[in-house]
């Protein structure tokens, strides 16, 4: 029995089967054993504070492009080693805490169309609650994990592109001097023929309500499955679909984020049991933290080079999931329990 | 008189049901720890098992002896998923399921499982984790397969990676030649429950006496509170999580005001 930490080694200097990230944060807690936390639901040790610069790394980030950052925050804790079915139902919470108090500050400053929130949410409210039952499903076929990342893949690759490319267009357009016009798209599509018209006041649109509904549905719906707010892709949808105007569209895209989230960890929790509210914590408060520096660094930025930024941290996110799907995972078998016994 | 003649009589049954692996001696046997509790920075922990091999008047003189024990954790089905590489992409495709399989499985013993004994009391006996019985459903039937399974052998390698299953032949240490000592690792991930801990004295190749034990890890403190309530309460501990958000998110809109 020679040194007294000589047990601690033994355990853990077996071979971690995670992948490179997993293993990093393995070795830093076995420095400093005194950091490190276990999570209870994800029920691994973590280091707490690799944890809170992470929610601070992705809170600077979404304060800079005004998003809830859940598509970078729940690939980046897969990638640490917790279950993608914890991550996604985690960062619900996580997504819910960010965007409430940005839908604070806009609504202090009138900057939030409550009609056009409350049309939003009743097909967001359907369609998290679709997504959190094909949670469920897939979870039980054993192919959830393939299908966030497939979803992510998909996802990611399309907008992340369709942002780099469009951010790309308006750099050039400015460099060659032509007015920088962010693009609204003014032909009368037959979105806007549509019966059901209401008027919202606020954004000063009058449009049907069947568009708004069924974006509010899809935003739900791939929110609950992803473990994403999905700000990223409402915002544009909002702007270029529904032409909600850029006074009122972040506002309201936070509140229907909000919610979302919030039904989201309450659906999560009640059937599959999956939030870590310890994990969700340390998120948070890392992430509200990094979402004010990070608000004030996007104000000094380019709209321009905010988009080009955005779009290609979205696409490098998306690749990242494509590069592991296609090349041979290191190790072909898996094991995952399927509770029973005693 | 009828009374003590029975008395007798199941005396000697009991005796020549006993007799066979020889009660010339008897394990007695110690966990350091009965309960391992698993707090907020728990991070692997080892426990120490001491025994001694008591004789008695009929044990043969000069005899070597062989120890095995096995700990065994709580059981859980399980399933093991094999990757295919279908339309360019890995996907899960074949998988098969283990039946209320051991979560931690511990072998050790002095010396190789060969040594100790014939293939075939290894395999009465379980010795080593090729030979511990994993149940599995093959179709309609429940069935152990051939150590060499590609199932199999990735299930054992892979809880092996863990720390969760392990195979050492030369941890436990005959510190006189009755008094035995072994180390019993838990890794950081170990699975909650009551762990069953068999000691199995070999002697010439065959078992000649064998003794239980029992250790429990719980969670304790906040760490259990939460699993628990997020099991048992999914509705409350979900409005929970989400008050907790709401507020966080308040209070940093408070801290951080800007206007």
């Amino acid at each position: 029995m020679g040194e007294p930490d000589s047990t601690a080694g033994k355990i853990q200097d077996k071979p971690c089967p995670e992948r490179p990230l997993g293993r990093l944060l393995r070795q830093s807690y076995k420095k400093q054993t005194h950091v490190q936390l276990y999570l209870p639901i994800a029920d691994i040790p973590v280091n707490i504070f690799l944890i809170l610069a992470m929610g601070a790394a992705v809170g600077f980030v979404s304060g800079m492009f005004g998003i809830g950052g859940g598509f970078l925050m729940t690939p980046l804790l897969i990638f640490v080693g917790i279950a993608p079915a914890v991550a996604v139902a985690s960062v619900a919470s996580h997504i819910a805490a960010s965007s409430f108090s940005g839908a604070i500050s806009y609504w202090r400053r009138r900057a939030i169309d409550p009609v056009l929130a409350l049309v939003l949410l009743s097909g967001g409210s359907l369609g998290t609650a679709l997504g959190v039952w094909t949670f469920t499903l897939l979870r039980s076929l054993g192919q959830l994990d393939l299908m966030i990342a497939m979803s992510y893949v998909i996802l990611l690759t399309t907008v992340g592109g369709l942002m780099f490319w469009e951010g790309l267009r308006a750099l050039l357009r400015a460099r060659r001097g032509g007015p920088v016009t962010t693009r609204r798209p003014g032909s009368h599509v037959w979105i806007h023929g549509l019966p059901l018209k209401m008027r919202f006041k606020r954004s000063k649109i009058y449009l049907s309500i069947i568009p708004v509904v069924v974006i509010g549905l899809v935003i739900g719906f791939i929110g609950a499955v992803m473990g994403i707010g999905g700000g990223f892709i409402l915002v544009p949808l909002l702007i270029y679909v529904l032409r909600v105007p850029t006074s009122t569209v972040i506002g309201t895209s936070m509140v229907l984020t909000l919610v979302t989230m919030v039904f989201a960890t309450m659906l999560h929790a009640v059937t599959n049991h999956l939030v870590d509210a310890v994990l969700a914590l340390i998120l948070m408060v890392g992430g509200v933290t990094g979402a004010q520096f990070g608000a004030r660094a996007g104000q000094k930025i380019r709209g321009e080079h905010l988009r080009l930024l955005l779009g290609l941290l979205v696409l490098a996110v998306g690749v990242r999931f494509a590069v592991e799907l296609v090349i041979r995972p290191e190790d072909l078998f898996t094991i995952r329990e399927t509770g029973g016994g005693g | 008189m009828t009374a003590r003649l029975l008395i007798l009589a199941v005396l000697a049954l009991g005796a020549v049901l006993a007799a066979p692996p020889a009660q010339a001696e008897r394990l007695i046997v110690s966990v350091s720890n009965h309960r391992v509790t698993v707090t907020p920075n728990y991070s692997g922990e080892e426990l120490v098992l001491f025994g001694s091999v008591e004789k008695d008047a009929t044990t043969p003189p000069g005899r070597n002896y062989d120890l095995v024990v096995t700990v065994a954790g709580p059981r859980a089905d399980m399933v093991t998923r094999r990757k295919e590489r279908r339309f360019g992409i890995w996907i899960n495709t074949d998988s098969r399921q283990f039946l209320k399989v051991p979560t931690y499985l511990a072998l050790f013993s002095n010396r190789p499982f060969d040594a100790i004994a014939s293939p075939e009391v290894q395999r009465r006996q379980q010795l080593g984790l090729n030979n511990v019985l994993l149940t599995q459903r093959v179709g309609p039937d429940y069935a152990d397969v051939v150590p060499d399974d590609a199932f199999r052998s990735a299930f054992v390698r892979l809880r092996k990676q863990h720390g969760l299953y392990r195979e050492e032949t030369s941890a436990v240490t005959f510190l006189t030649p009755t008094l035995f000592r072994t180390g019993i690792p838990l890794p950081a991930e170990v699975p909650i429950g009551t762990y069953s801990v068999e000691i199995k004295l070999f002697a010439d190749g065959a078992l000649v006496a064998k003794t239980d034990s029992a250790f429990e890890i719980v969670k304790v403190g906040f760490e259990q509170f939460v699993a628990t309530t997020a099991r048992q309460n999914g509705f409350v501990y979900g409005l929970v999580t989400a008050f907790m958000a709401l507020m966080t998110g308040w209070m940093a809109s408070i801290v951080f005001r800007k206007d």
